[in-house]
């Protein structure tokens, strides 16, 4: 590689940041007072969360756990993970929001950080005022401002409207102003957490060419967090792929998103559902989905053209008429593929572990790979939907290509989506 | 290597350096300070009926409870100065020290969402929090002036002339005086909430433990008058009253160990600050 001729704009070297859970030292003066007179006289700390012992000592969170990093002048990197993997806590070291608990960070270059389009402005004030205010927040000083004003009206599209409070506007006229202050700083380092998911079409558009001009023409260093693949594939020459706050994977971007998929595969049967943290809409519900299993398949690799047979181990603390069972196909990226139902509802008997056989036809998918979701419901008297239990991304399971599918021409997703239809029939009128 | 060409070079480390007190930085940022001011004043006053016009409305209600509580039932001397005149000077000055210091107790917490989003030097936050005090300071002497000047016709108070060239440094030391304990109580209640609801009762009382609604002769010789000289705030609000009103003394040793509590509640409060500023997001 002849990455090291290149000038370095961003080192990180083994950064940790440690969160603290739970309450933060009780939250008052006078119960850390109380704690510390405790510990004086060898007393327990009435503070302290009953049953917590063991613990107490490791209530600690390591949000990055050693980190390096080595960002080139000039470059465009994404960074990617699943949620919590850290992310937005290496944005806000970098941006000097909060600072690193163990190693150091070197930036060469001024540094705008966006995590966040419009701090600062004061809805009272007007477009103009806040170009100003949120310009020199941002590090611009009054000149600079006064240069670049005529280009901030200018690409925000909001001239009419400049010397109106913000107030007035509509969210779409705030955050396109917003983005112009922050894409026209004159910045050697841009820091953005997926603020280019406002605005509409054509705006973001917009942002993103001026995103990959200035990285691409003006030289400059973009940092880029995104859950949109899409958009990292479009403004990112490099991505870095962030894992349970290690960097599990540095490189072309095609690669990082494999990568970053492939973090979310569960490839083992059966699989243990009762101890899995629901999502907010399917937790405290009455049944628990407590194993999937499949039938005379151990590994989920099928053909195109295959069924999969497969089974859900649950149990209820109600009776429940007329349950149904919902099975929600997705792409490893969270596309939704498709979903199938059943027709006809079966009962529950509570108290007691049942189990339920299906077949999901998957003949008509694409070769890839996927996940499986189950939703448990039933259908009230007044004819509403009622969650009964539901579990996310349980099982991946892989479909390969048979030899004279699609006439032997790879399948591209990107332009032809995940299901394939019969070949095309040519009716011969002429 | 390559990357020392470069004029901005930016090290975080997880060592904090007590003694970089970062001035430069801020002053890279007096821009932001100045709109930071400009932001507080013409918000302050949108949407109510009478606007700006509140800056003189509230001292003048001030100084009236003042003559009538102070002056009238308590009986409270003024050393021959005109009542009106003394409370409204005395208001003038301590309400400028005390915004010092209350508009600065809560810059953390209440920027938390402004400083959670973005870098720039904290303390341009608390600068011109006293920028904005010096400014409704100056709105007040104007009113404090149009009195002197009905009085001086009157010839009912005499100022001491040469020393209003002492004036612009006694507020600057007010100024950072109320500054370094803001930003001191402002660093702590980040952990402690507890903190800045005393702030309001703490600055009250203390302007009773200040010569500002009664002059010092009032205490006579003793402890009392001692332990009042000692309060850092005394010193300062004398020597502008004895140039205003000539009214007052200008105690040399008092006013060094004044000059001296402001320097070290400057220098611990932008240490403590700065400190602060790292990681209260991770708290707040």
């Amino acid at each position: 590689m002849n990455s090291d001729k290149r000038e370095i704009a961003v080192k990180v070297s083994n950064v940790k940041k440690m969160y603290k859970l739970g309450q933060i030292g009780g939250g008052t003066l006078q119960a850390d007072l109380q704690s510390w007179w405790a510990k004086v006289r060898g007393k327990e700390d009435p503070n302290s969360i009953i049953g917590s012992e063991e613990r107490s000592k490791g209530d600690t969170f390591m949000a990055l756990n050693g980190v390096d990093l080595t960002i080139y002048k000039g470059e465009a990197v994404g960074i990617i993970g699943s949620n919590g993997a850290g992310k937005s806590t290496l944005l806000k070291l970098l941006s000097r929001v909060t600072a690193p608990t163990e190693g150091e960070i070197d930036l060469y270059g001024r540094i705008t950080s966006m995590l966040e389009v419009g701090t600062g402005f004061n809805p009272e004030m007007t477009g103009r005022e806040n170009v100003y205010l949120n310009g020199a927040i941002l590090g611009m000083t009054k000149a600079e401002i006064d240069a670049k004003m005529e280009q901030i009206i200018e690409f925000s599209e909001v001239r009419e409207f400049i010397d109106t409070p913000v107030k007035r506007y509509s969210s779409g006229m705030f955050v396109k102003l917003a983005f112009s202050v922050a894409a026209h700083l004159d910045s050697e380092i841009m820091i953005m957490d997926e603020v280019l998911a406002v605005g509409d079409m054509a705006f973001q558009k917009k942002c993103l060419d001026k995103m990959r001009d200035a990285a691409k023409k003006d030289g400059r260093t973009v940092l880029y967090v995104s859950h949109n693949m899409n958009t990292i594939r479009k403004l990112c020459d490099r991505c870095i792929v962030l894992n349970k706050g290690k960097v599990i994977f540095e490189g072309a971007v095609e690669q990082a998103i494999e990568v970053y998929m492939g973090t979310s595969v569960k490839l083992e049967v059966p699989v243990n559902l009762s101890n899995t943290k629901r999502a907010s809409e399917f937790s405290n519900l009455p049944v628990t989905i407590n194993l999937f299993d499949l039938i005379n398949n151990k590994k989920g690799i099928y053909n195109v053209g295959d069924k999969m047979f497969a089974k859900l181990d649950y149990k209820s603390i109600v009776n429940v008429e007329d349950a149904y069972l919902r099975v929600i196909i997705k792409a490893l990226d969270g596309t939704s593929v498709t979903m199938t139902t059943l027709s006809k509802g079966f009962p529950i008997q509570k108290d007691k572990t049942e189990t339920i056989e299906f077949e999901i036809d998957i003949s008509r998918i694409v070769p890839g790979k996927y996940n499986l979701n189950f939703v448990l419901y039933q259908v009230d008297e007044l004819g509403n939907y009622v969650n009964l239990d539901g579990v996310k991304d349980v099982f991946t399971f892989e479909i390969l290509s048979v030899f004279g599918f699609n006439n032997n021409m790879p399948w591209t997703k990107k332009y032809w989506g995940y299901f394939y239809c019969d070949d095309l029939i040519l009716n011969e009128h002429y | 290597m390559a990357e020392s060409s470069n004029s901005y070079h930016i090290h975080i480390s997880s060592e904090h350096k007590w003694f970089d007190l970062k001035l430069k930085e801020v002053w890279r940022y007096r821009d932001l300070i100045w709109l930071f001011t400009k932001r507080s004043f013409t918000v302050s006053y949108k949407q109510t009926v009478l606007g700006p016009a509140w800056l003189f409305i509230n001292p003048i209600i001030t100084s009236f409870i003042y003559t009538f509580v102070f002056g009238n039932i308590a009986g409270m001397g003024t050393d021959g100065i005109p009542q009106i005149l003394f409370y409204m000077t005395g208001n003038a000055i301590w309400s400028y020290f005390a915004s010092c210091v209350t508009s600065n107790a809560s810059t953390f917490t209440g920027n938390a969402g402004v400083f959670g989003k973005v870098y720039f030097p904290r303390l341009t936050t608390p600068i011109s929090n006293v920028l904005n005090s010096i400014i409704r300071l100056g709105i007040q002497m104007i009113m404090v002036l149009i009195l002197l000047v009905y009085y001086l016709i009157k010839d009912a108070v005499s100022p001491n002339w040469w020393a209003w060239l002492l004036l612009p440094l006694v507020l600057v030391h007010l100024g950072l005086m109320g500054l370094g304990v803001g930003i001191i109580i402002s660093s702590m209640t980040t952990k402690y909430r507890d903190l800045s609801i005393l702030v309001g009762f703490g600055i009250s009382l203390w302007m009773y433990a200040t010569p500002v609604v009664y002059p010092l002769s009032q205490l006579g010789e003793g402890n009392l008058k001692t332990l009042l000289m000692i309060n850092p705030a005394t010193a300062p609000i004398e020597v502008f009253r004895y140039a205003i009103l000539g009214q007052g003394t200008i105690n040399i040793s008092y006013l060094v160990l004044s000059v001296v509590f402001t320097v070290f509640v400057m220098l611990f409060g932008i240490m403590v600050f700065n400190k602060t500023e790292r990681t209260f997001m991770d708290t707040v």
